[in-house]
Order: structure tokens, then sequence, then C-alpha cells
């Protein structure tokens, strides 16, 4: 047994540092298989409607796309020069394994789920800018949970070589009618030297999915990222907290997050290591709570002096129920180094409603236009035609506010 | 004719955090007016613009306020928006993620947001967010310009002239004379305006029919702008008081 599967087995009975425990036995193993989709107009009618939800549209202009249904990778191809998309079982046949990058971000023997995940069969895809590669377009992909009750097992390794740029959109979901499954999304992120890389995941899920992403992300020297996670719409768990490693003098790590939650469960965060001089990362928040429950935690570490970091959270509680639990940690750990945070938990303005009231805005008016503006965090280092997808779905939830 | 004043005032009481700030106002502004309103710091101008505008902070504790011969005095202020009550703030809030021209289309969905900023001079502020790092004399053309699109029917100015520049001080006049249709025949006029000023230079710029001049709560004097500001400018406010209207 190889040595990956042998610590896998070893951990499986392992629970999760954070978020609630989820029972994997509850959920189906055997997933039905999709047929491969040639062309992206023959992607079919509700996965194209619910990548739509998620910000990936396949009408417009795409650098490449990924489309996962459940288990089976339908659809995995670039139409960018330099730019590779396969799906995972393809790359790991055709690199000998990928033996420089498969399990050596996210440790295996993480949890359960990084084991469950390590000993069945992946699927997933495998995006590569080579060496001064650039997408113009940015590569779209979609992971679409269809069947009710799976357990949807994902891996995917993202590598930008040296000087490349990589423009990346995950949408993350479950059509209407499916409420009950489990996701599990393990992704590593190698990029290396001068590489600039935005990664914007979207999550949509249903009522009753529980959610365990599983991220590590390596920067080399003057590599420069933008990570964006939006989540908008309610899952009956969720929890990640990526780790991000800044290796190289001058990496730039910039992570922002947006979340709202009507019901539900959400535990986010992220972790920083500033390893080297010069390094910065700031890591943003803004959460809004009509009922549910957000844990946002942020966590930087900086290891040599000259880094600098700042954390912010600043959260709403719309409604009488609902919880924001705001942690932000710094751990300086030598002189010389400038670390800061922000957090800030409360309601909607009182100043801010007034204003827009005496403008003619009923309250529930204001508060919406209020709860847009604050979700509408400037995210830097974001081609323009992402920017503008992303404005579009933080319109397009309702974002109704009171109780 | 109408029987009533656009806005009439009776006796108003108002308390803020438990403190009695208004006590007996007594005001009636009637159509195609405009009205200067003086007073020494925290005498309660500010308080008068606000309780008439509806923000809730601001209690009436007696008296009432009827706009359009309709009594407002407990009226949610969006609704007194709607009915064409505009106010600009002595100090509005910034608000977030929110651009100025979006603002001005909520304002009014009809106005067109460039029309209007080019009139205050302000076009390259269509797309930041609203307030946030402007300077005080930004603040009042931002206010300006909403109220052009708002169009109300009562203009409620908290002083719009501090902080600002003297060429924009004109431009500002000008919209405040448009505001109030002084631009138009006094027999065609409907809107009317009240005004907080500390500074008369703004006068040299709008047509200004009657002034007042609040002490602690009440107003002790009404007459001729002008007069009313030549004797606080020589006297002070006490002096003016003492000298206009004697007890
Ligand atoms: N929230 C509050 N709680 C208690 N007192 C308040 C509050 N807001 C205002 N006041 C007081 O009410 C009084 C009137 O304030 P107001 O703002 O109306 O004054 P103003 O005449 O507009 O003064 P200025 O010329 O400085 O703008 C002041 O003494 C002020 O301190
Ligand atoms: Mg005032």
């Amino acid at each position: 047994m190889s040595d990956i599967a042998e610590r896998a087995k070893k951990a499986l009975g392992k629970k999760a540092t954070y978020g609630p425990d989820v029972d994997l036995e509850k959920y189906d193993v055997e997933a039905k298989p999709h047929e491969e989709i040639q062309r992206l107009e023959e992607v079919p009618e509700d996965v194209r409607k619910a990548a739509l939800n998620v910000g990936v549209s396949l009408e417009k202009e795409v650098g490449g796309a990924y489309i996962q249904m459940d288990q089976t990778p339908v659809v995995a191809r670039s139409s960018t020069e330099g730019i590779e998309v396969l799906d995972i079982a393809t790359a790991l046949k055709k690199y000998d394994g990928l033996k420089d990058y498969w399990w050596k971000l996210v440790p295996v023997d993480q949890d359960k789920y990084t084991a469950d995940v390590a000993l069945h069969p992946p699927a997933g895809y495998f995006l590569r800018a080579k060496s001064g590669a650039k997408t113009i377009f940015p590569l779209k992909s979609c992971l679409y949970l269809g069947q009710t009750n799976l357990n949807q097992r994902v891996h995917n390794i993202i590598i930008a070589e040296e000087g490349s740029e990589l423009h990346v959109i995950t949408g993350c979901t479950t059509p209407s009618h499916v409420q009950k499954g489990l996701h599990i999304g393990v992704s590593e992120f190698f990029i290396k030297k001068g590489a600039h890389v935005s990664f914007t995941m979207i999550h949509s899920w249903g009522r009753e999915v529980d959610v365990r992403p599983r991220t590590g992300i390596y920067m080399e020297e003057g590599a420069t990222l933008s990570n964006n996670y939006i989540c908008l719409t309610p899952a009956k768990t969720l929890q990640t907290y990526p780790k991000a490693i800044l290796d190289g003098p001058g990496a730039v790590a910039s992570f922002n997050t947006v979340l709202y939650a009507k019901e539900g469960h959400l535990d986010t965060g992220s972790e920083i290591v500033l390893r080297a001089p010069r390094c910065s990362a700031d890591s943003i928040t803004r959460a809004v709570s009509v009922g549910g429950e957000i844990i946002t935690r942020g966590k930087m570490v900086g290891e040599v002096p000259d880094v600098k970091a700042h954390l912010e959270c600043v959260g709403l509680i719309l409604s009488e129920k609902g919880r924001i639990d705001s942690i932000p940690e710094l751990d300086g750990r030598c002189g010389g180094l400038d670390m800061s945070h922000e957090a800030a938990v409360g309601k909607i303005s009182e100043l801010e409603l007034e204003y827009l009231m005496a403008r003619g805005l009923t309250k529930d008016q204001a508060t919406g236009v209020i709860v847009r503006g604050f979700l509408d965090v400037e995210i830097k280092g974001l081609p323009e035609s992402l920017r503008d997808e992303l404005r579009k779905i933080t319109q397009l939830q309702e974002l109704h506010g009171g109780s | 004719m109408e029987v009533f004043g656009l806005l009439e005032i009776e006796d108003l009481h108002v308390s803020i955090g438990g403190r009695m700030v208004l006590k007996g106002i007594n005001l009636k502004i009637d159509r195609g007016e405009n009205h200067a309103l003086f007073g020494p710091n925290g005498c309660g101008k500010t308080t008068l613009l606000n309780t008439i505008a509806g923000v809730p902070r601001y209690v009436v504790e007696s008296g009432r306020i009827l706009f359009k011969g309709k009594d407002i005095t407990h009226l949610p202020m969006d609704e007194r928006a709607r009915m064409g009550i505009g106010i600009a703030f002595q100090s509005p809030p910034a608000i977030r993620g929110l651009k100025l021209k979006d603002l001005i289309k909520l304002c009014n969905p009809e106005a067109k947001p460039e029309k209007v900023l080019m009139e205050m001079n302000f076009l390259e502020f269509a797309d930041r967010e609203v307030n946030r790092g402007f300077s005080g004399g930004e603040i009042k053309r931002s206010e300006m310009a909403q109220l052009l699109a708002q169009r109300p029917e009562l203009v409620m100015l908290d002083e719009p002239d501090s902080g600002v520049d003297l060429e924009n001080i004109k431009l500002i006049g000008r919209a405040i004379n448009k505001l109030t249709e002084k631009d138009t025949k006094p027999s065609k006029r409907t809107r009317s305006g009240i005004i907080i000023t500390h500074f008369g230079h703004i006068l040299d710029y709008i047509s200004v029919d009657k002034a007042h001049v609040m002490m602690e709560g009440t107003i002790v004097c009404t007459g001729s702008p002008r007069e009313i500001l030549e004797q606080i400018k020589t006297r002070g406010y006490e002096g003016c008081v003492r000298c206009l209207c004697p007890t």
C-alpha cells in the first residue's frame, strides 16, 4: 500500500479541528456516471443554470472550462495557449502521479475528510499555466452536486509556473431540488516565482449540504494571489480554513471573503504564514447574518522581520437571531514586523438608514442598499470581466434585511 | 390661494436624549418663500430641521408640524421625503459601496446623475462612494446634487456654505435659487426653503425673504435678513435681539 493510503487509513476516524463532526457513513459513495460532453453548448440546462447562479456563465468567452457532475468530469478543456486544463485522473497519468504536488500542501491525514478523499478514486481538475503564459479570459469551472445524498469528493491541483498569470472562477453548487449531500474538496495551489493568480470561489448549496473544503497554498518569490470566497446561500454546515505559506521574498496574498447567512452554520477563515522578507498579506471578511451562524477565523503568522499583515472582519447581524463570532489571531514571532487587525460586529448604522430614508427610501429599501454596498468589497487583482460577474452575483441574491 | 403655509410649526417642543432642546417654536413658511435661520452654536437649529425631516432621535414632546396642511408630526421620515420634504444634512454619514451616482438615482429614478453633478461641478465624483473621504466642501456639493435630483417642495439646508470655497459658494447659491425657484416669476413659485448659515456670505448669492434668530431653543427675533445679519455682525446675537426685538 502506498504511503499516502496508509496515512489516510490511520486518519479515517480523526475529527477535524473546527466545525461540527459529519458522519460520513450517512452519505452514498456510489455516484451515477455521466457522459462526457463534447461541446459547451451541450451542457445540460439545469447544470448551465446552476452554474450561472454561481457566476459561471458558459455563454461568454472562456479561456477554458472544467465541469464535474457528481464524480464525473464531463468537460475539461482549454482554449488558451499555454494553459492546461485536465481532469485530475488524466493529469496523474500524464505527469507520473504529480509527485511534487499530490498531497504536498494539504496533509492527507489532516482529518477524516482528507483521508476519505485520498482513499477513493480522484476526481477534480488540474489547472496549469505554463511559464510566462497568461489567461486572457478566466478559466471557469463548475463542481455540480446533482445526486441527492452523495458524498462528492474532489481533489484539485493548480499550478502557476514562473511568470504566468492565471485567473480562475469556480462555482460549487447543487441544483435547487438537491437539498442533501456532502462536498469534500481538496485544493492545492502552487504559485511559482513571479506568477499571479486570482482565484474566485463561489458556493451555493442546498440547505442540508455539509461542505468541507481543504485548501493549501504555496507561494514563491514575488508571487501574488487574490483569493476570493463568496457564499451567499445557506448550507447545513460549512467549514473551511485554507492555509497559505508565503515562502519567497515579496510574495503578496490578499484574501477576500463575503458571507451571507440566512440559516445554517458557516465556519470560515484562513491561516497565512509569512515566511520571507517583504511578504505581505491581507484578509478582509464581510459577513452578514440574518439568522445563520457565522464564525470567521483569521490567523496571520509572521516568522521573519519586514513583513506586513492585516486582518479585517466586519459583521452585520440584521435579525434578532443570528450570530457572528469573529476570531482574529496575530502571531508575530520576531521583531521588525507589522501586523494588525480590525474587527467589528454590529447592526446597520441608524445614521446611514436615516440618511437614505431622508431621500425617500423605505426602511427595507435603505437596508438593502446598505447591505449590498457593505458586501461589495473592493477586490484587488481581479480582471474587469471577473469583477463585473462578481458584482452581478451579489446583486442576484435577494438581500433583504429585517427579520 | 391656499389657506395653509407650505410649512407651519405650532408651539414645538423637542427633546434629544432626555434633554429639552426646542422650547416652543412657532414658524410659518409660505410657498415661494425662502427663510434664513441664524443662531449661536448649540441653540437648536439642526434640531429644528432634523425634527421637520422626521429623524427619530428627535422626540416631539408637544406641539405639531403641518406640511401642506397635513399633520406630519408623527409620520416616518421616508413618507415625509416622499411628500416633498428634502434636507441637506450638516454632517451626513458615508455609505460604503454606494456610488454617488447610484444614490442620485435612488433620490429620483428619473433624474440624470450626470446632469445634476455637472451643475455642482462634481462630475468626477460620480463613481465615488457617497461621502467617503469627501472634504467638508465636497460633502456640501454632494448634498446639493442629491437635492437637485430629489427636487423637494420644501428644501432645508443645514449650513450649505460651511467649508465651501469662494468659487463653489456661487455654484451652491445658484443651486439654492433654482431649488427655491428664485429663477422663476414670484407668482409661479410653489417651492420654499429654509437655510441655516453662520456667515452671511451665501446671502450675496441667494435671495432670502425672511430671517429668524434662534436662541436656546426658541425663535427670538424675525425680520429682514440683511438687517438681522448686520446687527449680529456688529452687536452679537444678544445685542441683535435686544436691538431689533426688545421685549
Ligand atoms: N444626541 C444628543 N444627546 C444630547 N444632546 C444633544 C444630542 N444631539 C444634540 N444635542 C444637543 O442639543 C443642542 C442643540 O443642538 P443642534 O445640533 O440643534 O445645535 P445647532 O444650533 O445646530 O448648533 P451648530 O451651530 O453648532 O450646528 C446642543 O446643545 C447639542 O449638544
Ligand atoms: Mg447645526
